[in-house]
Order: C-alpha cells, then sequence, then structure tokens
C-alpha cells in the first residue's frame, strides 16, 4: 500500500528538486521490482497467450507455405500432398497430438479426424486428395480449412473474438457464433450484473450501519466493528460453507420462516441467485462499510447543526452538506465491492445455481478442465481490462481518489 | 510466560533440524512413490486395498496428494519441469486430453501387463484402467414411495415429482436424454455425432431443467438425498453403497440403464521415479490384487482375470454384476475426447439460458 499511497501524492507546484520525488520512489524500489517480477510479468506472460498460439503454424510449415497460392474454399492436390507430409513428420516428432487438440478448439470433431489422417500418411506414402477428404470429411468443407487458414498465423484474435461471442466467418468477416454456442457475453453481463446486485444491497446495508455507528458511544461502536470484522477475518470458504448450513432447504432459514409462519413452503434458497447475492452480501459488507465508516467519523456534526440553525430542513441538510462529505467513502467502497464481485469464485461455485456462475468460474474450467489456457487467458484479459476501464472512470469522472482514501 | 516460550524453542530446534534434514534426505535414501488421486473415500480404499500392501511388501512407501481430478494443475507441474509426483488418477476422458496435451507419458504396457488382460478400453496408451464403477440413480426409499425402475425415470416428472440433481456435465446426461427419447443403446454415440441428435438431447433435457440441482464434486449426491434438498439423483454407485453400508442411510440404486464407466491412474510427463511407478502398475494389475479394491469400496476390477478373487458379499455390489447389467452403455472416450469441449460449450450455455 505504501508504494500506492506515495506515486499518488502529487508533485507540488514548481518543485524544482528532483531528488525530492525520486528518494521516495527509491525506497519503494524492492517492491516495485518485486509487484513486477511476481505480479506482472506472469500476467503479462499469461495474458499474451490470449492472442499468441503458434501450435497450428508449427504443425504445419508446409502446408501453410503451399496455402499462399490458394486463398480461399477447399484447395487443390499441391496443399493436400504438403499437409499428408507435414502430418507424417509430426507424427513421428510426437507434436500430432497437440496440432489435433488445438485444431479442435477451433473445430469441433477435428480431434479423432486429424489423428486418422496422421494414420493414413503413416501407412500410405501418397495419400490422393479423395482418400485424405474421406478420412478426414472436415477437409472438404470451406470451414476446415477457414480455421487451418486462421490458425497459420501465430498471433491470432481468435480466442479474444470467442470471449465476445464473434468469430471469423469463411467469407472473412467478423460475425456472431450461433446462438446455441455463445455463452460469454451473457456470462460477463450476469457477472456485472451481480456485482451491482450485491453493491447495492451492501450499500443499503452499510450506509444505515455507518451511521448509528458513527453516533453511538464508542464502547457499542467498537462493539458492533467487531462483529462486523469477526466473520471477516474467517475463510471466505468457511463463510461460504456457513451459508449453505443457512440456506438449504431443511437449513436454518427455512425452519425459522416455517416457524414464524412467514412462509408456507420451504424456500429454494440454495442454488439460486437470491442465496447467491445473500451470501456475497455479506463476504463484502466490511468492505463498503469500512470507507463509508472512516469517512463519516470525519464529519463534523457542528456544520449540521450550522445548516439547520440557518433553516435548512432536515433532507436538505442530509443532501446539502452530510451527502457530499461522505460521498467520496460510499463510492470508495461500492467500488470495491464492484470489483471484487467481479473476480468472486467459490461461493457461486457453492451457493449458486448453475445459471448463476460467474466469468472466473468459467476461466477456471478453461484452466483446469479444458486446458485450454488460451481461452481462459483471453477471458481474463477481457475481466481484467473492463476492471481497469471502470476504475479508470470512476476515478476520472467522479472525481474519486481511492489513495487519498488512505 | 517468556521463559516457556524460550524452553519450548530450545525443546523444538532438534525436531524442527532434523525434520528439515530428513526432509532433504529422504529422497535419496529410501524409495517413496508419489501418488496423486482424488480423495476422499476413495482415496481411502486404494490406500488400504493396494498402496499399504504394496508398501508392505516392496518398501517402497507411498507419498499421498490429493486433488480434484483436473488436468490444469499437472500441466503447469509439466510446463515449468518441476513434476514431484509419479502416479496420479484421472478420468478416462482427462487421460485422452491429457495424452493430447501431452501431460501424460504413453505408456510401456511390456512393463505393466499383457494388454489382452485388460477388459476391453481399460488398457489406454496414457493410463491403465484401475476400477469399473457406474453412473446410476440414487433415490431415499422413505421419501419415494413408488420405486424408480430405471435411470430414466429421472425423466418422468409426473411419477416422480420434486426436484432431482445431475452432475453439472454434459457427458451421461445427454447419453441418457437419448436413451430416454427413445434412441436404441447402440446408436446413442452415433446420434450424439450429429447436430441434430445433440439438439434432440438439450430438447429433452429442457424438460426437467427447472427441477435439476447439479452437482459437481462425487460426495454430493449423497449429501443431497440425506439433506433431503432431491427426491433421486444420479449418482456414482460406490458413493451411494458406502452412504448405506456405513452410515447406514436408506438409499437405494436403481441399475437399469447405467452407464459404466472406467477409472484410470496415469504418469505424468517427466515423474521422477519412472521405475517405481511402472513397478507397482505392474503389481496392480496382477489378478488378484486387481480384485481387492471391491472389499473397501464396491467397484469392479478391470482385469478381465481378477473376477474369481472378488469377495463374495461384493459381488452382488459391483456395477458389473449380472443383475445390474441387463441394460447399460459403456462410455465412448473417443467420442467425448471429440466433441467434449465443444459440448461442454453448449452445454454451459444451454445452463445460462
Amino acid at each position: 500500500m505504501s508504494s500506492i499511497a506515495m506515486s499518488g501524492v502529487k508533485p507540488r507546484a514548481g518543485a524544482t528538486d528532483r531528488s525530492d520525488s525520486l528518494r521516495p520512489l527509491a525506497l519503494a524500489a524492492p517492491l516495485l521490482l518485486l509487484l513486477a517480477f511476481s505480479f506482472g510479468a506472469p500476467i503479462v506472460l499469461l495474458l499474451s497467450r490470449a492472442v499468441y498460439e503458434p501450435t497450428i503454424a508449427n504443425a504445419l510449415p508446409h502446408t501453410i507455405a503451399a496455402l499462399r497460392n490458394d486463398s480461399a474454399g477447399v484447395p487443390a492436390e499441391p496443399v493436400f500432398r504438403a499437409l499428408a507430409d507435414d502430418l507424417k513428420t509430426d507424427q513421428a516428432a510426437g507434436a500430432i497430438y497437440e496440432f489435433a487438440k488445438t485444431l479442435n478448439t477451433r473445430l469441433p470433431g477435428a480431434r479423432s479426424q486429424v489423428l486418422r489422417l496422421a494414420r493414413l500418411a503413416g501407412q500410405d506414402p501418397a495419400p490422393t486428395r479423395e482418400a485424405m477428404i474421406k478420412a478426414a470429411p472436415l477437409l472438404g468443407e470451406d470451414q476446415g480449412w477457414t480455421a487451418i487458414r486462421s490458425g497459420s498465423n501465430r498471433f491470432t484474435s481468435f480466442f479474444l473474438l470467442s470471449a465476445f461471442d464473434l468469430r471469423w466467418t469463411d467469407q472473412g468477416t467478423i460475425g456472431t457464433v450461433p446462438a446455441d454456442q455463445a455463452v460469454f457475453t451473457r456470462v460477463f453481463g450476469r457477472t456485472f450484473l451481480i456485482a451491482t446486485l450485491v453493491t447495492l444491497a451492501t450499500l443499503a446495508l452499510a450506509f444505515p450501519l455507518a451511521y448509528v455507528m458513527t453516533n453511538v458511544r464508542p464502547v457499542i461502536a467498537g462493539i458492533v466493528l467487531v462483529l462486523v470484522l469477526l466473520p471477516f477475518w474467517t475463510s471466505i470458504l468457511v463463510r461460504t460453507a456457513a451459508w449453505t448450513v443457512i440456506l438449504q432447504k431443511y437449513g436454518l432459514l427455512n425452519d425459522l420462516l416455517l416457524w414464524l409462519g412467514m412462509t408456507s413452503d420451504r424456500l429454494e434458497l440454495m442454488y439460486s441467485r437470491t442465496g447467491l447475492v445473500i451470501a456475497m452480501t455479506h463476504i463484502q459488507l466490511p468492505f463498503t462499510l469500512l470507507p463509508i465508516y472512516s469517512v463519516m467519523r470525519a464529519v463534523q456534526t457542528s456544520q449540521l447543526r450550522a445548516a439547520q440553525s440557518l433553516g435548512a430542513r432536515p433532507f436538505t441538510v442530509f443532501r446539502r452538506v452530510y451527502l457530499p462529505q461522505v460521498m467520496p467513502g460510499v463510492l470508495a467502497g461500492c467500488l470495491l465491492t464492484f470489483i471484487l464481485c467481479l473476480g468472486y469464485y467459490i461461493t457461486p461455485v457453492l451457493v449458486g445455481g448453475a445459471s448463476d456462475q460467474l466469468i472466473s468460474n468459467f476461466i477456471a474450467n478453461y484452466v483446469n478442465v479444458e486446458l485450454n489456457w488460451e481461452m481462459a487467458a483471453a477471458l481474463s484479459f477481457v475481466l481484467l481490462a473492463s476492471t481497469l476501464g471502470l476504475y479508470v472512470t470512476m476515478t476520472r469522472y467522479l472525481g474519486l481518489d481511492l489513495f487519498k482514501m488512505g | 510466560m517468556k521463559l516457556i516460550y524460550r524452553t519450548t524453542l530450545v525443546a523444538l530446534l532438534p525436531v524442527l533440524a532434523s525434520a528439515g534434514m530428513t526432509s532433504q534426505i529422504r529422497p535419496a535414501s529410501a524409495e517413496e512413490l508419489t501418488v496423486m488421486a482424488t480423495g476422499g473415500e476413495w482415496q481411502a480404499a486404494l490406500r488400504k486395498a493396494w498402496f499399504e500392501p504394496f508398501a508392505k511388501k516392496t518398501g517402497i512407501t507411498f507419498n499421498e496428494q490429493e486433488y480434484t481430478g483436473e488436468l490444469g494443475k499437472i500441466k503447469a507441474m509439466v510446463e515449468t519441469g518441476n513434476v514431484p509426483i509419479d502416479l496420479v488418477t484421472v478420468e478416462t476422458s482427462t487421460v485422452l486430453q491429457g495424452c493430447d496435451a501431452g501431460v501424460l507419458i504413453r505408456l510401456d504396457y511390456a512393463k505393466v501387463a499383457d494388454r489382452a488382460r485388460f477388459l476391453p478400453g481399460t488398457a489406454l496408451d496414457c493410463g491403465v484402467g484401475i476400477d469399473v464403477y457406474g453412473d446410476v440413480l440414487a433415490y431415499d426409499t422413505t421419501v419415494l414411495k413408488e420405486a424408480p425402475t430405471s435411470v430414466l425415470d429421472i425423466f418422468d416428472t409426473k411419477k416422480f415429482p420434486g426436484k432431482r440433481a445431475m452432475r453439472k456435465a454434459p457427458a451421461q446426461n445427454l447419453e441418457w436424454a437419448l436413451m430416454a427419447d427413445g434412441v436404441p443403446i447402440a446408436e446413442i454415440y452415433k446420434v450424439l455425432a450429429t447436430p441434430a441428435g445433440v439438439d434432440r438431447a438439450f430438447k429433452k433435457l429442457d424438460t426437467i431443467k427447472k427441477d435439476i440441482v447439479w452437482w459437481e464434486a462425487g460426495a454430493q449426491p449423497p449429501q443431497l438425498l440425506a439433506s433431503k434438498e432431491v427426491v433421486m439423483t444420479t449418482a456414482w454407485n460406490g458413493r451411494i453403497q458406502n452412504a448405506i453400508d456405513k452410515d447406514k442411510r436408506p438409499f437405494a440404486i436403481v441399475w437399469d440403464n447405467q452407464i459404466v464407466e472406467y477409472d484410470m491412474i496415469a504418469i505424468p510427463k517427466g515423474a521422477k521415479n519412472l521405475d517405481l511407478a511402472y513397478k507397482y502398475l505392474a503389481y496392480a494389475a496382477g489378478p488378484e490384487v486387481s480384485a481387492q479394491l471391491g472389499a473397501y469400496i464396491p467397484y469392479g476390477p478391470v482385469m478381465a482375470d481378477a473376477t474369481p478373487f472378488v469377495p463374495k458379499e461384493v459381488l452382488s455390489k459391483l456395477p458389473t454384476a449380472p443383475d445390474h447389467m441387463k441394460t447399460y452403455l459403456v462410455g465412448d472416450v473417443e467420442f467425448w475426447g471429440d466433441h467434449g469441449e465443444d459440448l461442454v460449450k453448449r452445454f454451459n450455455a444451454w445452463l445460462a439460458q
């Protein structure tokens, strides 16, 4: 935090002594270096995977050279001959499987066809174009060659486009993917929607609570603060698991609601969006509350009384004197919660339903299960870019400076 | 107080020092295999049935790790060139994927066992089968008045109203959907390979979508039944059987139209104790040894010659028991290798709709 705080200090007007601004930077140098090596570099390396995917280009050097003369559609005999040679080489080098898997990402069903083709190329020294198309029907279709042509470039926009449910069409224009494959725009939308809901819910709880805390005896405020912070110090996994105990069909909350007669049937709170928003709101509450509380404590009540004595109604005092002073805290708290919500992973897994999975769940799936790190990098890139964009917008247009919050 | 801390620290120092030293020496002096499995009751069963007897016989001890069955972790190890594990248990579809990605090594079966001794489809290039399990239907006998007779009854919301749980993955569910829609078992994968077949399967799933609770970990189905969150659930047979036998739950298993699958063990690329790993694989492929797992969790052996050694009382609980094999489908690894990623994406898009 210290380096950020320091870099946030604006140079004094007319400051001529450069060493003045360099000295704190030198002090922060070890931290900056550590951040660059352990944080910046891995992120850049991982994100570069979203646009750099050389597997296809490496696997098919001759085919790609031959394809230069054949710019669209299913190519002629020489390209197929080059392809057979390339596959034979890949088979011998053991690179065929990774190539098949990579092509399968762009062209579902290609995997087994490529492997069959490689076996054919291994047995038959000069397979004909027809025999190859028979072994791999995708080679007889435009889309098969569109995928190979687009893969011939080591730098690809395929994954970033996919992150927006877009793709290159066979005609070389950008179009949307079929509706039954379009998933990411919806998931990004859902991620932002849930983050907004949780932010609003925490604000609705935190604002009055912070106000009460600034107006009661310090002992009581301290107790309330500890009550808010105690769960904050507990592992997020434990807190999420606790919510499953409370929210499940035969859980505490349903028992209580039935006993009070507020519901006639047990509610489906688990594996639903309601449950997810409740659990996330609880986890995020301290992040919204603490910045608001810290600014509210600094507001001088004498100013409010002065406004009142000058004839302002309570609402006017609140709107024109109180609110402008606590606004930076409110915005900082909301921004903090919103950004943290964008990256939620374990709570949606445990409490959310199938249609409540957020973008992090998809990134994790591509990293861990599909082994498609390129797609994961592309999704991460979009998430990171939108988070940074949001932060810049907030600080620039709403005049919020998180670093000044200290 | 300070004195207590100091004395404790002094007393602990030799312990700490020796701990540090042993961790440095150990790999060189004693023979040890590091195995990573998916944990839970299943891993405990592996330990009792195979790891401990093997250690007793050969002196090669096991250092056990746990993971969630996702290849990403192993891929990261292989890419960084630091592979601290020698053996890893995986699902069949994962074996194929790991094979393609160059994360798992292609096995030399001369060092394991004759491939003909394995049940068909359990001796893959990059993975050796270790057990046979069934994807089945389970329910609580105290909740359902009328017993379901087939896994496909999960699609019958009229006769069996209420929430039902299915695994959050396209595999198995799409197959069952097609079966329920009248596709003969022999043609399931042929139909599913066509876009029209996929549409048909999702359309069938649509009919019960709003009643489905999705599970992800194998331990969830018995919990979902126990908490009465669902009236029935698809599950791995061993998890339900253990809940019945050990926790005395009033659950029952429906075997008709089960999908038979295999668990596998593989060697990651760059494993340091390759010879020891092969030694273990050869040991576990022995007919008598292969049959031992059933005593701890009701999963069948993959060695064709192991059946006579399976304990009698276990035999009737296995997915391969004659009573359970009236109608069944064997999961097609090649199909899921080809269409897995695509169908997972389609499945996720469908879930989000």
